[in-house]
């Protein structure tokens, strides 16, 4: 069955509540999920106080600020503070995003809230295991295929053609949206998930290309595809404003399409 | 999940045993189906509110009528079907011990099939009063 409670060895406990800033004048509370992989410990939730007046207005701004002046043992991912290369994706408040381009202050409540990405093996702290989640990216094949012999210069694309791609490219792989769908939390060893159809639909509708209908065979499956069933958390989620169950939906269209 | 550490790759465990090519025509059975109860569930409340208040003589006489007989053995059939497709979604969804599944995928068709012709049989003694 779907697990709908963690193994006993993934269950919570309190941790440590580090001390206050001293001398700060306005302090924000944070909850972040502690788990390493050294020690046989429970994962644990330490309280960390952040000097909003030494911080930077991010959420990713506190993370930095709390391992170079609390706890340097504190680990997450992190690149481009710009929201641009998808590495600081975690789950802040309930909901999947980018870390960088998420306010303190977008929070309504006194205390922040971060754990990381759910539904995914743990590396250590805020660090999920992806492998899959690539794996999965990598199996629709993104890159251009084609039969015809390669033209003398560029392959032209039409303005009209091109701009289909516009709500697909944008995608950085953060995997918010695939970690934040409950099909995927049941299924993602089978259901390639929100991220990688939504790549897979760049390519079946780029003009350009020309193995629409293989790259159609690899989908059509009860579980690659058609575990999706529209929840659209993947839409909700996506720091990029994608929207990957209209693309999803487009798959199967084109699915039906070619049998009616 | 076993113990013992498994040395194969993502890339094996993606690909698996590869694409199905079905799941499109469950797709298009569950919105078809969809839409046609749209319209038979309209017919099957009229049905059941103008029995409201009958006797069982009024009763079988209604059930038994040719228009509405047929409309409820489409009902019935559309139902099932319709019902056996979305609970097998849902067991895909959920159970993954493959024994269990199985069973429960198998339990589920017997009772979609056994709950449908009992149905059928109904409206059609009615029908035919053997």
């Amino acid at each position: 069955m779907a697990e709908f409670s963690l193994p006993k060895n993934s269950k919570i406990t309190e941790g440590k509540t580090w001390p206050k800033p001293a001398d700060a004048t306005r302090i924000t509370a944070f909850r972040i999920y502690r788990w390493s992989p050294d020690d046989e410990a429970n994962p644990r939730v330490d309280t960390y106080y952040v000097d909003r007046g030494d911080c930077g207005p991010m959420v990713l701004d506190a993370l930095i600020w709390i391992k170079n002046n609390i706890d340097p043992t504190l680990t997450f991912r992190r690149s481009c503070r710009e929201g641009i290369c998808g590495s600081c994706a975690m789950n802040i408040d309930g909901a999947n995003t980018l870390a960088c381009t998420r306010a303190i202050d977008d929070e309504k409540r006194d205390v922040v809230k971060i754990y990381p990405l759910p539904h995914q093996p743990v590396v250590k702290d805020l660090v999920p295991d992806l492998t899959n989640f690539y794996a999965q990216y990598a199996s629709i094949q993104p890159w251009l295929q084609t039969v015809t012999p390669d033209p003398e210069k560029e392959r032209k694309q039409s303005h009209d053609d091109r701009a289909k791609l516009d709500g697909h490219y944008e995608c950085i792989l953060c995997a918010c949206c695939s970690t934040a769908c409950p099909s995927y939390w049941w299924n993602s060893d089978r259901y390639l998930g929100p991220a990688a159809l939504l790549q897979a639909h760049r390519w079946i509708i780029d003009s350009r290309d020309e193995a629409t209908g293989e790259r159609l065979d690899n989908l059509e499956d009860p579980f690659r595809l058609y575990r999706c069933h529209t929840i659209l958390n993947c839409a909700k989620v996506c720091p990029k404003g994608l929207n990957p169950a209209k693309a999803i939906a487009d798959i199967k269209k084109n699915l039906v399409d070619r049998q009616v | 999940m076993s113990a013992q550490r498994s040395y194969k790759t993502a890339a094996r465990r993606v690909r698996g045993l590869g694409a199905a090519h079905t799941g499109t025509g469950d797709f298009i059975v569950l919105r078809v189906t969809g839409i046609a109860l749209l319209f038979l569930s309209c017919a099957f409340v009229v049905i059941a509110t103008s029995l409201i208040g009958r006797n069982h003589a009024a009763t079988v006489q209604i059930l038994g009528s040719p228009l509405v007989a047929v409309l409820m053995l489409l009902f019935i059939g559309v139902t099932i079907y319709h019902m056996w497709i979305g609970m097998q979604e849902i067991i895909i969804d959920y159970v993954h011990e493959e024994g269990s599944k199985f069973l429960l995928l198998l339990g589920n068709a017997f009772f979609c099939v056994a709950i449908g012709v009992a149905c059928a049989f109904a409206i059609l003694k009615l029908s035919f009063g053997v």
